[in-house]
């Protein structure tokens, strides 16, 4: 099972090429081509390997028995009954877990299991192994926990005076950004709170695995994941081995938006596997997932903006309070973000900004495409559009005066070096052609949708617009490299990195990347695996792009220079009149050219290398200092039919303009500004986990709904504005977040438009239109 | 548990045994027949990554008790190539549209896209989105996937 | 008897539950499956009922439309049955998704008995009786009769549900139906309201709003009485108005993590205003 595990997970490795020694054009197949996923053919035939869909003879099915309670002392457990069920193997608790008692992505502070006490609904108490699935689910079930109920802290704002409900304190940070002259103040101010509710991934393949265990002690973990290393890493610690023996390989990964980023059943699948000396796999059901990762922050911001009669900004202030739930995660680097990005795409002197990311007992929010940019840019989108109003001003027009470029300067105080194509992006967007878009009478494109609600007569229309941005990579000192390898040989390309393909394109990148470096066609992708390859960084921060494949790019180029060198000295030219085309070696001067298949035959050549950017700096006690790498913005204009009696609302055009680099797939990147428009439609108007004093109340996919059909409009990109961000390699910025940053800003800016309310918070409510 | 029965998948009979009474279809074609393309993403009806044809009626086999279908003829995913390299004309679609991201959901819409367009070789785009709004999709937004769809009946429709 | 019976005529299915009065009977799976894939119901014995024909059946009088059991929200969508109760079909193509609607079943819908369940508002405002076969024969009821509590109803142990037999009065039909997305929902507010010109009764039921499935009978009076039956003119927006206020009286929603009481009232009575005037609009009624 293994090696075709491994094999079929790490993404098919189905090149289609036409074989190492014939000649062919890559032309149209490298870089920037619109090449097809190495993956595609797989997966519409349902072949592709997901991380549920492993077996290995004899395997047990993984439990996981959670926590009904937001807050608990757990008094006892007896597992006597689990354990004395036909079927079950093994059934562990905190005690059993050998290494380190917790982890975490950047505190260790949440237990692998619940040790004495829980900290919110989902959290794992008990693991069970058995033969059957249903068996290890009534064995868990069969697990009595004797819980002390204690009052829960759900209020974000209140906890950091509440009494702490874990050893490290109920705040994971506060940071301040005190930037220009604190002193000044507008001539026009306008105030305003907002929030946003708390937004989950919902990917569609659900937490899945399966750990072997090996008789020296170590273990094999295939799992979906969005950064194999630190996996590891935490995995090690808590089993207590060294990290040489905890072996991961990415498993087909059925989406990820940041909920991957955090363990989940890692460590749980190696301890039953070690425990029982058997296969484990789990395989978690939709209401599990929704309990087993991460969400989007929920959060509550005030600001204050200041400006001059003609519309320049003067000084924004603003106080962000994010509900990082129960564990750490990464709510400091969240808070980070927000806190930086707080005043968005624009042109401010000065500007104070406070953020607290703390502890409640709510469930843990971590990581989610857009990472902090995203509940601040409702907030100062919903500002700039309230300015526009006090100053009786086009609100397109007073972006456009205050939108950042190169040259200005961050909030943080950082110059922006790099390319900031703000104000370029705001026209595209803005000032595309509005399409026709006629009142429907079919139901089906009216609010309500098949529900038969409404008529065309019911509805009010409204357009609405918002840009936003964010960093790109890891910030604030972070080294967050990434590792490749290729290795040429009969013409045919191997490339090696760890970076998780969770549905993004990497694989394609990769190849093309290698194509357009070595001439070659036929380009293999080795499994993504720790035992082979260094780390390639978290498939995170829109920076996979950018830095595996950086890291591809300097392998190929390795690779590229150790060829050229041999043919140059065998023919006695200089290796820089030499180049790598069409699977030849060719002499710029068209004297000679040689098969790169007989060059390379048998030979392997190779190079490993690790990519690094430009290093950051921490920010300082006033929130300044260099801590980003690089930043990328997207503008979005909605426009929406509204009933407003009944509060419903159909999106029927999304129409965007982003700042791209460069584009090195067109339609990988469409895919990517259409799906993450789609979240942004999502929390504009219908997704939130809902929440009852900790307890979470619809974690279902009955009841957390995501947009379906019927609710996505078609997206208009008005344009890829392509400006070339020097030190990325060719050029292009990753394309991820920024669809799903300003989206659901210029959707509810649309519903504002339509209804003429303030509409503060996210999503947007049936009840909050038909009786706000 | 119920006594063994046989499931007719993709033209081929398949023995079921020593299942559990509570095993869905879903289960039993994944955990039992190996046949891993009909995806498990909500055991609830709510996403049609599972869909199947049972004797040509799409259907969520998370929703088919699996003994409750013996007897029947059953297509997954895998049931669904021919034309060339083995794909579908909707498969060819889906790949050639960038309809495809994590691919999760992939299965459960090439079956049903098969469906729609064995029932209306000339869909409009509101008979697309209304035949297809409950396979949900995170990664694509639905645009490449409805092109596709396009594509695919297009394609079909040239066919001879 | 094996666990799992799948019937092939209803007297299998009747000697099955004779046999195991206890046995859970499976229709289209659609909410029976989602308990047994959580593991919230571990069945000892099944009847599956989908493959009956005569649950399967329907036919279409004058002045009745039987539905069977059997019968599935995409069947109730298709001609002739969707012209013969134009609001079961609107009301079967809310439901679920189409996958959804080819296996789930107005007996399902039934035996379920949500307050959200699409059908039932529809089933109430056309008079429907339920019939259900049992060991001691035959029963028929109203539906409120049927339908006792959330997800509870009159069945007795060993009983099926057979058919509902339901009016077909001669004006229109709506059904409208409020949910946090353009398809694929469970109902926040929904309602089914008939227009009886050979009764020269306006009838009106509510879903989602309730315990049960109310039928707003003192709405319905109400304005049965202020519509110009001889001529079909159209209803004054004040009556509209009106009778939206006056249905939602008939409301009783709770706050749950669907939406809140007071946006279901407010719903239901726009949702009746709106019905009502579609009802007695002039022209040809719009049903995209």
């Amino acid at each position: 099972m293994t090696s075709e595990a491994a094999n079929t997970a790490a993404g098919g490795s189905t090149a289609t090429g036409t074989g190492a020694d014939t000649i062919v054009d890559v032309g149209t197949r490298g870089v920037g081509a619109d090449v097809g996923r190495p993956d595609g053919v797989p997966k519409v035939q349902g072949r592709f390997a997901f991380s549920s869909d492993l077996w290995a003879d004899d395997f047990l099915w993984g439990h996981t028995l959670r926590s009904p309670h937001a807050s608990a002392l757990i008094r006892g457990v007896d597992i006597g009954p689990a354990v004395a069920m036909a079927g079950v193997y093994a059934v562990l608790l905190a005690d059993d877990v050998p290494g380190c008692p917790t982890y975490g992505l950047e505190h260790g502070d949440q237990p692998a299991l619940a040790d004495g006490q829980v900290r919110y609904v989902g959290e794992p108490v008990a693991l069970v192994a058995a033969d059957h699935p249903d068996i290890a689910r009534r064995a868990a079930e069969a697990i009595v926990v004797d819980y002390e109920v204690t009052e829960p802290l759900t209020d974000a704002e209140a906890a950091p005076t509440a009494a702490p409900i874990h050893p490290d304190g109920n705040v994971f940070r506060e940071i301040t950004i005190r930037h220009g002259d604190l002193d000044v103040t507008g001539e026009v101010t306008v105030e305003g709170v907002y929030e946003v509710g708390m937004q989950d991934q919902a990917f569609m393949g659900p937490e899945s695995g399966m750990a072997l265990p090996d008789e020296d002690g170590s273990v094999e973990l295939f799992v979906s994941t969005q950064w194999l290393h630190v996996d590891r890493e935490q995995i090690a610690a808590c089993l207590g081995i060294d990290e040489e023996k905890v072996r991961l390989t990415l498993a087909g990964v059925g989406g990820a938006f940041g909920a991957r980023e955090d363990l989940s059943l890692q460590v749980h699948l190696c301890l039953l596997a070690l425990h029982t000396g058997k296969p484990v796999k789990m395989v978690y059901s939709r209401d599990e997932s929704f309990l087993g990762h991460v969400h989007r922050h929920p959060a509550k911001m005030w600001y204050r903006h200041h400006a001059d009669r003609t519309g320049r900004l003067v000084k924004v202030e603003a106080r962000i309070v994010l509900d990082g739930g129960a564990y750490a995660s990464t709510s400091s680097a969240v808070i980070a973000n927000a806190s930086c990005f707080a005043a968005g795409p624009y042109k401010v002197p000065a500007a104070h900004i406070t953020g607290l990311a703390a502890r409640t007992n709510n469930p843990p929010c971590g990581a989610m495409r857009g990472f902090g940019a995203v509940q601040t840019c409702f907030g100062h989108e919903s500002q700039m559009d309230k300015l526009a109003a006090a100053l009786n001003m086009d609100p397109v027009e007073l972006r456009l005066l205050n939108a950042i470029g190169p040259g200005d300067r961050l909030v943080t105080g950082q110059l922006i070096t790099g390319t900031f194509p703000t104000a370029e992006v705001i026209r595209q967007c803005a000032y595309a052609p509005e399409a026709e878009i006629p009142l429907s009478d079919d139901r089906r494109d009216l609010p309500g949708g098949s529900g038969r609600t409404t008529d065309a007569a019911d509805t009010v229309r409204g357009t609405g617009f918002a840009v936003g941005f964010k960093n790109l990579m890891f910030s604030e000192g972070y080294d967050d490299y990434s590792s490749a390898a290729c290795r040429v040989s009969d013409g045919v390309a191997t490339i090696t990195c760890a970076c998780a393909e969770v549905g993004q394109g990497f694989v394609t990148l990769a190849q093309q990347i290698a194509r357009t470096e070595l001439g070659v066609d036929e380009v293999i992708l080795a499994p993504a695996q720790t035992a082979t390859i260094g780390s390639a960084g978290s498939s995170s921060a829109s920076r996979q792009t950018w830095m595996s494949g950086g890291a591809v790019q300097a392998a190929c180029r390795e690779v590229r220079a150790q060829i050229l060198a041999d043919v140059a000295a065998e023919w006695g030219v200089s290796p820089d009149g030499l180049v790598l085309r069409d699977g030849l070696v060719v002499s710029l001067d068209g004297q000679q050219e040689a098969l790169l298949a007989q060059v390379t035959a048998g030979a392997g050549y190779e190079a490993d290398v690790e990519y690094h950017h430009a290093p950051t700096e921490a920010l300082d006690e006033n929130g300044q200092g260099n801590a980003h790498v690089s930043f990328a913005c997207a503008a979005h204009r909605a426009t929406v039919d509204v009933d407003p009696d009944l509060g419903l609302v159909r999106v029927r055009d999304i129409t965007t303009a982003q700042d791209v680099g460069r584009i090195l797939n067109p339609t990988q990147a469409v895919g990517q500004i259409e799906g993450g428009i789609a979240q942004g439609l999502g929390l504009a108007l219908m997704e939130e986990i809902v929440l009852d004093d900790g307890l979470v109340r619809n974690a279902s996919f009955t009841d957390y709904v995501i947009p379906t059909t019927l609710d996505m409009p078609d997206v208009t990109i008005a344009a890829f504005v392509e400006e070339p961000e020097p030190g990325a390699p060719y050029g292009a910025k990753g394309i991820g977040e920024p669809p799903t940053i300003s989206s659901s800003a210029a959707i509810a800016a649309a519903v504002r438009a339509a209804t003429g309310q303030d509409l503060p918070r996210i999503p947007i409510r049936p009840a909050d239109i038909a009786l706000g | 548990m119920p006594d063994p029965y046989s499931l007719r998948v993709n033209g081929v009979d398949c023995e079921v045994a020593d299942s559990d009474i509570a095993e869905s279809l879903l289960f039993v074609l994944r955990e039992r027949l190996g046949l891993t393309g009909t995806k498990n993403a909500c055991t609830e009806g709510e996403c049609s990554s599972c869909a199947v044809l049972i004797d040509g009626v799409l259907t969520c086999s998370c929703l088919v008790l699996s003994a409750t279908a013996a007897g029947q003829e059953i297509t997954t995913v895998e049931g669904l190539g021919d034309g060339r390299d083995g794909l579908s004309a909707v498969q060819e679609a889906f790949v050639a549209e960038g309809a495809v991201q994590c691919g999760f959901c992939t299965p459960g819409l090439i079956v049903a896209v098969h469906d729609l367009l064995e029932a209306n070789a000339d869909p409009s785009d509101g008979d697309v989105r209304e035949a297809l709004s409950g396979n949900l999709c995170r990664c694509t937004g639905y645009g490449r996937i409805l092109a596709a769809v396009n594509t695919a009946a297009e394609a079909k429709r040239s066919q001879p | 008897m094996s666990d799992v019976v799948v019937a092939r005529s209803l007297d299998e299915a009747r000697g099955a539950l004779a046999e195991h009065p206890d046995a859970t009977v499976l229709a289209g799976g659609t909410d029976l499956m989602v308990e047994i894939n959580r593991g919230l119901r571990r069945p000892s014995h099944v009847v599956g009922v989908a493959q009956v024909p005569e649950l399967r059946d329907w036919s279409i009088a004058d002045d009745q439309v039987i539905v069977g059991g059997g019968v599935t929200y995409t069947e109730m969508m298709t001609t002739p049955l969707a012209d013969a109760a134009p609001a079961l079909a609107q009301a079967a193509r809310t439901v679920g998704s189409p996958p959804i609607r080819n296996a789930g079943t107005l007996g399902g819908n039934l035996g379920t008995a949500s307050p959200a369940g699409d059908t039932l508002p529809v089933l109430a405002a056309l008079n429907a009786q339920i019939v259900v076969v049992g060991p001691d024969g035959e029963r028929r009821m109203a539906l409120d009769e049927f339908v006792v509590g959330v997800k509870r109803t009159s069945l007795r142990p060993g009983e099926l549900i057979v058919r509902a037999e339901m009016d077909r009065p001669t004006g229109r039909q709506e059904f409208l139906k409020i949910g946090p997305r353009n398809a694929m929902v469970i109902s926040m507010a929904g309602l089914a309201l008939v227009a009886d010109h050979d009764a020269r009764a306006v009838r009106c039921a509510l879903g989602a709003v309730a315990a049960g499935i109310p039928r707003a009978r003192d709405a319905e009076a109400w304005v049965s009485e202020r519509i110009d039956w001889d001529n079909g003119a159209g209803v004054d927006d004040s009556v509209a108005d009106e009778f939206g206020q006056r249905v939602a009286a008939a409301s009783s929603p709770i706050d749950d993590h669907r939406s809140t009481a007071a946006y279901r009232r407010h719903a239901i009575a726009v949702l009746a205003t709106r019905a009502l005037k579609r009802a007695f609009a002039q022209g040809d009624p719009s049903d995209a």
